[in-house]
């Protein structure tokens, strides 16, 4: 538990990473110690960016190597474009990790879906690699990523590794195509239909844009799959990340502490509820 | 239960500044009734009442003496653990990097004096906002654990008054060290005291006082009882959040909205609205930076931005937020309402939207669908 | 004839059909294969016939004479291609190419149509299971349409 949760603890910049022509990853370590950043997939930090302002990005790392911490995200705004223009040995800081975590544990046996929209990858890139470093402990691994072009895909050299790959299953689509794109196209929800895995025995994780993961939860459940076994990453405006500046709210919950990971069938009655 | 004289009530305050406290209690100013700081008897509201309606509040003259023959005004006792606008750290860059300080605990022992039965509601509620979760505010716990509150009794119940409904008034039953019923017979000014915590006895033995006799300790009763009975408004609360939950769509949201200005000043007068924001500042030099907190509200459009644009853009939505989360949703959050029922949302609406009206018309809506 | 009623049958499109209504089927229907490249069919012809695709991937295509051609879907194992045959005025809307070496059951759309009209609990049952795929395809659309992964405003 953190002592002074709303302070900055400042990180430096080891490695900047352009991803996509809108997307990049951070790579951070604290300075003067050798010590990592422990997380579980799914939590988030709060990112400062010296005199900009700050946001709550999630970890896309892998949990089992905490050091450096890894952060990627989208120049979307004021402070993730100041953030953009960091380099290596520049200071950001650094506040988490805050809220609930991708339950990996409770899955274990189950087959894992993973079902991506766009900059949703990231935090569930996490996961991913906890279920490789311990793929024994689950069924068949499902990866479903959905974005808008091919220009937009995140972490392509990962995900050639990972199509690569027997034990795991790694469907790319794109919404639009492009010249030279030879996958597939249209929207992540078709993926499902196409995906080997046994709906009655699956734990499906879900993340990318509120209306992408209604269309997911949907088809999921079209295949048979409940809606406890679902989880998705809710996203609102989060200011201080531990339950105080009341943003987040969505419904009952405060994202930041009761999110932003929820099993599905819990919020259900809010879902697709209007300016909620 | 005890008695102290009128003439004796410099006596509290002056044993409260003895003790290092700075005494905060009810003042006129500017045609209202405000909490700030109060040296002297003769700085409170002596002869002063508030007449309150839906979008309306008026001071008027009393035929008494009474100090606190007045209900509430526009400020809450937030204001003094809560600041409007606050320091959180200070940060300076070094070289490549910065070092954060964190902001030092001014925080001074403060004597809260007329704090209303649901007033003292409202600071347990805000406490457990920011002391009762997983993190804990160390801003204000630290003015909250160096608090001495004087609690009073109600004589008067406002226009806009439904504590009754919300169980939480007009009696003060916990979260005092003292607690005063003002007693004005044809020839006596007194108060009779309670104790509630050592630190009330010890300051209670620093001031002139005696034993309540039975008749005196009846005259305090019937007081309250009177003020119980003469609540301008009621609220049912049974089912309430059910209510709520059930009505997400419902066309009040868009009625009221038609009436609705976004103002926020219902959330500035809320004494336990704790929603906040940031600033982060930087200095003309760009080395020293800061963050600031300030109050923030849910009928702000930027309140729920997130990329791409808000997620309540509509007046409809923000208030639909507003409500359920005050006398909803913070049941689910914290155990109990959001409302304590002291009016104020009521009085300084500039459109005079009423919450229990607005909360009676959905529930009859219901009850009319299921007759059909 | 087996071997078709079988793949039929393992088909998601056919999933827990009546015996009796796949043997009726049956008869409308063939096994096809497309080589890398291959159209299936072209937008404006006559549309006789619709698609069961069992191996391979399928891309459906609009050309546009300033852009080329453009892929608004891919289509895979499991999935059905075109109802055009089931709609008058029975045209292809789309070009459907293969873009890997694709095996499909081909239904004659002709003598399907023939078959519902005459068996109309047959074609409710048909018309149930192609509505079902209509509707997840209208879905997709909306959900194409509305640019999730954009920036909003």
């Amino acid at each position: 538990m953190l002592v002074q949760p709303m302070l900055p603890v400042p990180y430096v910049v080891d490695k900047v990473r352009q991803e996509t022509h809108d997307t990049f990853t951070l790579e951070l370590n604290q300075p003067g110690t050798k010590a990592g950043f422990s997380f579980l997939p799914g939590q988030f930090n709060m990112l400062y960016v010296f005199g900009v302002g700050e946001v709550p990005i999630s970890i896309s790392g892998d949990p089992l190597a905490p050091r450096p911490l890894v952060h990627t995200t989208r120049a979307v705004g004021t402070v993730t474009a100041a953030m953009r223009k960091l380099k290596r040995g520049d200071m950001l800081g650094v506040r988490g990790p805050f809220g609930t975590h991708w339950p990996i544990e409770q899955a274990t046996g189950d087959d894992i879906i993973l079902v991506a929209g766009g900059i949703g990858l990231a935090p569930l890139r996490p996961v991913l690699y906890h279920v490789l470093a311990h793929r024994s402990s689950y069924g068949k691994v499902v990866l479903l990523y959905g974005t808008r072009s091919p220009a937009d895909i995140l972490f392509q050299k990962e995900l050639e590794v990972w199509r690569g790959r027997f034990d795991i299953e790694a469907l790319v689509t794109v919404d639009r195509s492009s010249d030279h794109w030879r996958g597939n196209v249209g929207v992540v929800t078709n993926l499902i239909r196409r995906a080997g895995f046994d709906p009655h025995h699956s734990t499906a994780f879900v993340c990318g844009p509120e209306v992408m993961m209604h269309f997911t939860v949907l088809e999921l459940g079209r295949r048979g799959v409940p809606d406890n076994r679902v989880f998705v990453s809710m996203e609102r405006n989060m200011k201080c990340a531990v339950g105080f500046c009341g943003h987040c709210q969505y419904g009952p919950t405060f994202i930041c502490k009761d999110g932003p990971v929820f099993r599905f069938d819990h919020i259900r009655w809010l879902f697709g509820k209007r300016e909620v | 239960m005890f008695v102290i004289e009128r003439e004796h009530f410099q006596a509290l305050l002056e044993a409260l500044h003895q003790r290092g406290f700075e005494t905060l209690g009810p003042t006129v100013r500017d045609g209202a009734i405000v909490y700030d700081r109060v040296e002297r008897d003769t700085d409170f509201p002596i002869g002063w009442t508030d007449e309150q309606e839906p979008a309306r509040y008026t001071l008027k003259r009393r035929s008494d003496q009474a100090m606190f023959g007045y209900v509430v005004g526009p400020h809450s006792w937030k204001k003094f653990l809560f600041p409007p606008r606050e320091r959180l750290w200070s940060a300076a860059k070094n070289g490549n990097g910065f070092s954060v300080m964190p902001e030092p605990d001014h925080s001074r022992p403060l004597a809260l004096i007329g704090v209303r039965a649901c007033e003292l509601s409202a600071l347990a509620i805000q406490k457990k906002v920011f002391t009762g979760g997983p993190f804990v505010e160390p801003g204000y716990q630290s003015r909250a654990e160096k608090l001495f509150v004087v609690a009073l009794n109600c004589g008067t119940a406002g226009g806009n008054c439904f504590c009754v409904s919300m169980q939480t008034g007009p009696q003060a039953t916990a979260g005092f060290d003292l607690a005063l019923t003002e007693i004005i017979d044809a020839d006596r000014h007194y108060f009779v005291v309670e104790a509630g915590s050592q630190a009330g006895t010890d300051i209670l033995n620093d001031v002139p006082h005696r034993q309540a006799e039975k008749v005196e300790q009846q005259a305090a009763v019937t007081v309250v009882e009177q003020t119980a009975n003469r609540m301008g408004r009621k609220l049912e609360t049974e089912g309430i959040k059910e209510l709520l939950y059930r009505n997400f769509e419902h066309s009040a949201w868009e009625e009221i909205a038609n009436r609705c200005l976004s103002c926020a000043n219902c959330t500035m007068v809320c004494p336990t609205c704790f929603c906040s924001t940031v600033e982060d500042v930087t200095d003309v030099t760009g080395d020293h930076a800061e963050r600031w907190r300030r109050w923030d509200s849910c009928f702000s459009v930027e309140f729920s931005y997130i990329h791409g644009g808000p997620v309540r853009s509509t007046t409809s939505s923000r208030y639909r937020q507003w409500m359920t989360h005050k006398l909803a949703s913070w049941i689910d959050q914290f155990g109990t309402s959001g409302c304590v029922g002291c009016g104020r949302c009521i009085t300084w609406c500039p459109v005079g939207i009423d919450l229990t009206e607005e909360v009676h018309n959905i529930r009859a809506s219901e009850r009319t669908a299921n007759k059909q | 004839m087996e071997t078709l009623e079988r793949y039929l049958a393992e088909h998601a499109f056919f999933q827990d059909i009546e015996p009796a209504y796949l043997k009726i089927l049956v008869g409308c229907a063939s096994n096809v294969k497309f080589q890398p490249g291959e159209f299936l069919f072209h937008c404006a012809e006559e549309a006789n016939s619709f698609y069961l695709i069992r191996h391979g991937r399928i891309s459906v295509e609009l050309f546009a004479p300033n852009r080329g051609a453009v892929t608004i879907q891919t289509l895979g194992p499991g999935d059905l291609l075109g109802w055009s045959w089931l709609i008058p005025p029975y045209r292809w809307h789309y070009d459907a190419k293969a873009l890997e070496l694709t095996r499909a059951i081909a239904l004659d759309g002709k003598c399907l149509r023939n078959k519902c009209e005459s068996d109309h609990s047959l074609g409710y049952d048909l018309m149930k299971r192609v509505s079902y795929i209509l509707n997840q395809r209208l879905e997709a659309t909306s959900l194409q349409l509305l640019d999730v992964y954009g920036y909003g405003k």
